[in-house]
């Protein structure tokens, strides 16, 4: 059984247990929607003294934040205990994609040529961590929602306006991927 | 314990995130470049899933486990705030290679710089609340 789980997961049953997640949690009594949290975080740091956004009750979404620490203990048991001896069976062409820019395919989940605390010092580093952070925090909380609340909770629900923030989604994904990207590498 | 649910849900989706590799930064770039299958598989599949138990409980008017109606409301129509914000969140989504969900299970996996992710996304999240006001929404 622990063998057949360390396998990566595929698609045909990673996408139904992540519909099975969404369903969960409208059982427990919340929703899916994962960057709320991130307001949240906000709101508790005292937020919403200075600025009306985030005065709000937070108090209210407590759940989500547990949930998020869920999260984390989930990516520890899977790392630790359930996970792929194997290299990432990433494309060739991707591979070699990266390579053109110089980086690296090391065969574990996120590059550590770019990840590493001492490449959070070097441009490349800054643009990754720093910069796309910040715009994931901008851009979902302005679309009001990311790939959780608006591509699977949203379409799920039939949503048009969740339609639109999945076509922007890609939109910008591939700005930056096919325009940006190399800009920046 | 009202909670205890939720942390259990959010350990299997931990879970989930990490065995389908859609936390990866290079399955990212991979579906952006449209070079695999498997990223489109995923969100495809858990969409068919999705859309057919969300109607089907809407269609019973199921409710939570204490009694309640599910969170489903429908989102404020509009174009710009949606469209804008996702592209913003697109360009971050395809740099990053992390979305929210699995910017907290990657810190589970171990990669501890994806702490500076998550709070570089909580001051983007900070300053879209103070400019707020005067974003087309």
């Amino acid at each position: 059984m622990i063998n057949f789980l360390s396998q990566p997961w595929p698609w045909y049953v990673s996408g139904p247990m992540i519909s099975l997640v969404m369903l969960l949690l409208l059982w427990a009594g919340g929703q899916f929607g994962v960057s709320g949290t991130l307001r949240s975080v906000c709101a508790i740091g005292g937020a919403g003294k200075s600025v009306k956004f985030f005065d709000y009750d937070w108090k209210s979404q407590i759940w989500n934040l547990v949930f998020v620490a869920g999260a984390v203990v989930g990516g520890f048991i899977a790392h630790h205990w359930l996970a792929n001896p194997e290299p990432l069976a990433l494309s060739q062409a991707t591979i070699a994609d990266l390579k053109n820019f110089d980086i690296e395919f090391d065969g574990g989940l996120m590059p550590m040529q770019l990840f590493s605390w001492s490449s959070l010092a070097t441009l490349k580093g800054f643009f990754v961590i720093v910069v796309g952070g910040f715009l994931v925090g901008f851009g979902t909380r302005y679309a009001g929602g990311c790939t959780s609340g608006h591509a699977i909770s949203g379409l799920s629900n039939l949503q048009v306006p969740s339609l639109i923030a999945v076509i922007g989604f890609f939109i910008g994904g591939l700005i930056m991927t096919f325009l940006l990207f190399p800009l920046i590498f | 314990m009202k909670f205890l649910k939720f942390l259990l849900i959010g350990i299997l989706f931990g879970i989930v995130m990490t065995k389908s590799e859609a936390i990866s930064w290079y399955r990212i770039q991979e579906m952006f470049r449209f070079q695999s299958f498997h990223m489109y598989g995923i969100i495809g599949t858990a969409l068919a899933v999705g859309v057919v138990m969300t109607q089907w409980l809407k269609s019973k008017n199921i409710k939570s486990v204490d009694g309640q109606p599910l969170q489903l409301k429908d989102k404020e129509k509009s174009v710009a705030r949606y469209l804008f914000g996702g592209i913003i969140f697109g360009l971050g989504w395809a740099l990053s290679g992390a979305c929210p969900g699995p910017m907290y299970t990657l810190v589970g996996n171990g990669y501890t710089t994806v702490i500076i992710l998550i709070l570089s996304a909580v001051a983007g999240t900070f300053v879209y609340g103070v400019l707020r006001e005067r974003l087309p929404h």
